[in-house]
């Protein structure tokens, strides 16, 4: 087959590569890369990109200075954040008003605005570069790191980086058996939750005889609280594109899909544009660079159902069938999308391959542990300082993640638990922060890897409340084809519900558990499997705070509006009167100066005279 | 030919069979519910679970479902399967306590309360009305709305469906809402009535006949063999 006019040949790729790379060397312009992404958008980045545009514009700097709209630089907390290249200066939370300053003093005189630098919160020190920042110094970011880089709306940019350099090695190297040894002894595991082995899947997948041969791309992200899946595909789109290809060569398919979310539309965008871009320059179609291998990639956009991230379900999502899962075996491996041998990953996983492939296995080999090779993203959320996307290599400690690059809790309360794996992961506590981070002892402590989503709690969370969310959530994402899943997580929601209403009896908790340990063992799917884990890890390390409901009747965090009740405290109130007008329900009374009452019955628990209290004479019993 | 071992019996089943198909071939019996010859496989009750693998690596898995690998280890009736089959039987109770079907499981495997609250529901979503429906009947005029808790079945919208010729086939097949239970007071119990009958074994006791698919899980016959047992050995000490 010919080429079309604008597709070109390994060796113009290979060309305009080392073009790009040169012209990244030779630019003396300074960048400013304004993160960018969903949640930078959220917190104002596009007016910030627009005011800095305009001051640029009216001085008449374009030749000096230019502005660069990336995706998520991962440190959520600083959004919107820039970084200047070459110098990498770090500024956050940065503001329209700031753009004159930033272009006139920063930017041309290297002079460092103090107000809009990093300050840690342990320390009180204030950092100037990214590098500088703890939330960067621990991390590994090997798959994230590129998105600081360039602007994903442009393929030459992602070239300038090396980009694609790892297919045009692929291609010209490399015979797919040699691809697949490469990603078995690199030993990535799947980085969508369960960890098997990605080169032993795609084995399968090669050696399944059948005409046709289908890959995906899981960008079904749904776990609440996680969102890396996003932030790569809306940063650097072209990465996972490029692991696409390589991967589709090695197992030999010639028809991709990409299953993303719609409620990801900045990211659809992207990719999209990615697709358009990479088909433009010959990357994908019919015949990819002359070498006579070919691969078209489809998007195909989720409803929004969260089982749908489940191999079999999303395999019928894409085929137009409702999104429940199958009996494995057959494995999609083997009989998957239209019955033909289909090999899905991870949207992080395909992530990983040019990396892997550029460097060697051995070197990737290398980081990581023993059974867990690699690095992982989590996003850290919850009640933690530095929110953010994390990218870190396997086997560090929840500890380091939490305290040091997360930066501790905020307000100095102290940790209570962290909640890895979404809704089908565990809380593992205090006792566990040492815990190294690999597939294998999340699993044995009671939690899984999962996705990355990764929530801490403080001393103000209750546990059983943590478990009544996590059910609530899965009963309406429950396929509902189990009965065993259907109806265990409504009837575990119900049992939980009941205690946190204060209505639990002897006999609930056990009766909890009975449960949870049938719906695991008797379900069809994963969701089913582990949809009981955040009862049993909750019940396995905080025991003692269920029954304190049941038993004494007490939410012992504070937290279950049915158990607690709200106290003022005679000496410490000073008649200021300011919790009397928050309260909705004038459950308050009082004259000023003289010491407030609170009628239980009218108090509805909504804790804005707690808020409101400056002198902590409100307290929670 | 696939070679399997069915409760440490080496059997042979046919290329294509699932677990369900090849303990039947051999005479074991596995509850079913939502599983019916004349349909497709839907996997949904998960009633007929069994245990497979070994040592430590065993999971339990719908027979139904599951095709038969050479050299497969499965088990019918571990205590496992016993357990989650029992706590299956009492999530459906609770949803459908009226129901003859689900009231006669309770008896034979000895589910004898229901500790969740009952909801008198009905339905089950076992799925065969809509597998009936679409597949015997070729109506395609029912099919399943929502997921999780929220899910029933129904016709689109909720309307009376013009392909729907009231042939009656999706209520002749539910396990649910057609036989009803007489026992005392199903709403709010578990019967158990068919437990406190006679079984009929007892006169021609006969392992392989046990009308509770394993002989003695009822205990009748148990009750019957100690006073000989006795005897023996009364006999014996003369």
């Amino acid at each position: 087959m010919k080429n079309t006019n604008k597709s070109k040949s390994l060796d113009q790729i290979k060309k305009i590569i080392k073009e790009q790379k040169q012209a990244r060397k030779e630019d003396d312009k300074i960048t400013l890369t304004v993160s960018s992404g969903t949640c930078g958008q959220a917190r104002g980045s596009m007016e910030v990109i627009d005011s800095l545009k305009e001051t640029i514009e009216q001085k008449q700097l374009e030749d000096k200075v230019r502005v660069k709209v990336t995706g998520c630089h991962g440190f959520c907390e600083a959004e919107p954040n820039i970084i200047f290249q070459p110098d990498n200066i770090f500024y956050q939370h940065v503001k329209p008003k700031h753009s004159k300053d930033i272009i006139e003093k920063t930017a041309l005189n290297k002079e460092i605005l103090d107000q809009l630098l990093y300050t840690d919160p342990s320390t009180n020190e204030k950092a100037k570069k990214d590098e500088d920042i703890s939330f960067y110094t621990k991390q590994e970011r090997l798959v994230l790191g590129d998105n600081v880089l360039i602007d994903p709306t442009d393929i030459n940019d992602y070239f300038s980086i090396g980009g694609y350099n790892s297919l045009l090695k692929t291609l010209e190297t490399l015979n797919p058996e040699q691809v697949i040894n490469t990603v078995k002894s690199s030993g990535i595991r799947g980085r969508g939750g369960a960890g098997f082995p990605t080169g032993i899947k795609w084995e399968f997948t090669r050696k399944a005889k059948s005409d046709e041969k289908y890959i995906i791309c899981n960008a079904d992200e749904g776990d609440p609280g996680a969102y890396m899946d996003r932030s790569l595909m809306e940063g650097n789109p072209h990465r996972v594109l490029e692991g696409m290809i390589i991967g589709a060569y090695a197992i030999g398919a010639n028809q991709g899909f990409i299953y993303i979310r719609d409620e990801y539309p900045l990211a659809l965008k992207n990719i999209t544009l990615a697709i358009q871009q990479a088909k433009e320059f010959g990357l994908l179609g019919q015949n990819i660079l002359d070498t006579g291998f070919g691969l078209e990639i489809n998007i195909v956009k989720g409803a929004g159902a969260f089982v749908c991230g489940e191999e079999t379900a999303l395999i019928a999502s894409v085929e137009g069938k409702v999104g429940e899962p199958k009996q494995r075996p057959p494995f999609p491996a083997v009989k998957g999308l239209w019955k033909k041998p289909t090999n899905i990953n991870n949207v992080e996983t395909w992530g990983n391959i040019p990396l892997i492939i550029e460097k060697g296995a051995d070197w990737y080999s290398q980081i990581g542990t023993k059974d867990s090779k690699g690095t992982k993203i989590f996003s850290l959320v919850g009640k933690i300082n530095n929110t953010g996307l994390v990218e870190v290599p396997m086997g560090i400690t929840l500890r380091e993640i939490i305290f040091d690059i997360g930066g501790g809790i905020p307000e100095g309360k102290k940790f209570k638990a962290v909640q890895t794996g979404g809704p089908s992961g565990g809380c593992l506590p205090a006792e566990k922060l040492d815990l190294p981070i690999d597939y294998e002892s999340l699993t044995e402590a009671g939690s899984i890897m999962g996705s990355g989503g990764m929530i801490v709690m403080d001393e103000n969370t209750c546990m059983v409340d943590v478990a009544k969310y996590f059910l609530n959530f899965l009963r309406d994402e429950s396929c509902g084809k189990c009965l065993s899943c259907r109806e265990g997580t409504q009837r575990m929601w119900e049992i939980v519900n009941k205690i946190t209403e204060g209505n639990g009896k002897k006999g609930d908790i056990e009766l909890l558990e009975e449960l949870a340990y049938a719906v695991k063992d008797a379900s069809m799917c994963g969701l089913g499997q582990t949809a009981a884990n955040p009862v049993l890890s909750t019940l396995r390390y905080f025991r003692d705070e269920y029954e304190a409901h049941v038993v004494d009747k007490k939410c012992p965090a504070g937290v279950c509006k049915d158990l607690i009740r709200y106290i003022i405290i005679e000496d410490k109130c000073t008649g200021c009167m300011a919790c009397i007008k928050p309260c909705p329900e004038d459950a308050i009374t009082g004259e000023l100066k003289k010491v407030h009452t609170l009628d239980e019955n009218k108090c509805i628990r909504c804790g804005a005279c707690y808020e409101a209290c400056k002198f902590d004479a409100i307290k929670i019993e | 030919m696939i070679n399997l071992k069915l409760n440490k019996l080496d059997v042979k089943a046919e290329q294509g069979w699932t677990i369900l198909e090849t303990a039947k071939y051999y005479g074991l019996e596995i509850p079913t519910l939502c599983y019916n010859e004349g349909l497709s496989t839907y996997g949904g009750c998960r009633l007929c679970l069994v245990e497979i693998g070994e040592g430590e690596n065993t999971k339990l898995v719908s027979s139904c479902t599951y095709p038969v690998e050479e050299g497969l280890v499965v088990h019918t009736d571990t205590k496992r399967v016993l357990n989650a089959r029992k706590m299956m039987i009492e999530l459906m109770l609770s949803v459908a306590p009226n129901s003859k079907t689900i009231q006669d499981l309770a008896s034979k495997f000895g589910v004898t309360q229901m500790r969740f609250e009952a909801r008198n529901e009905e339905c089950i979503l076992c799925g065969l009305c809509v597998r009936m429906c679409a597949e015997q009947m070729d109506g395609k005029a029912i099919g399943f709305q929502n997921r999780g808790h929220k899910r029933k079945i129904s016709t689109p919208f909720d309307v009376r469906s013009e392909e729907c010729r009231l042939c009656g086939g999706c209520m002749y097949i539910c396990p649910a809402c057609q036989l009803r239970c007489h026992g005392p007071d199903p709403d709010s119990d578990v019967c158990n009535a068919c437990l406190t009958m006679d079984p009929t074994c007892v006169d021609v006791y006969d392992e392989l006949q046990c009308w509770m698919y394993d002989a003695g899980r009822c205990g009748t016959c148990v009750r019957e063999e100690e006073p000989n047992k006795k005897d023996i050995q009364n006999a014996d000490k003369k």
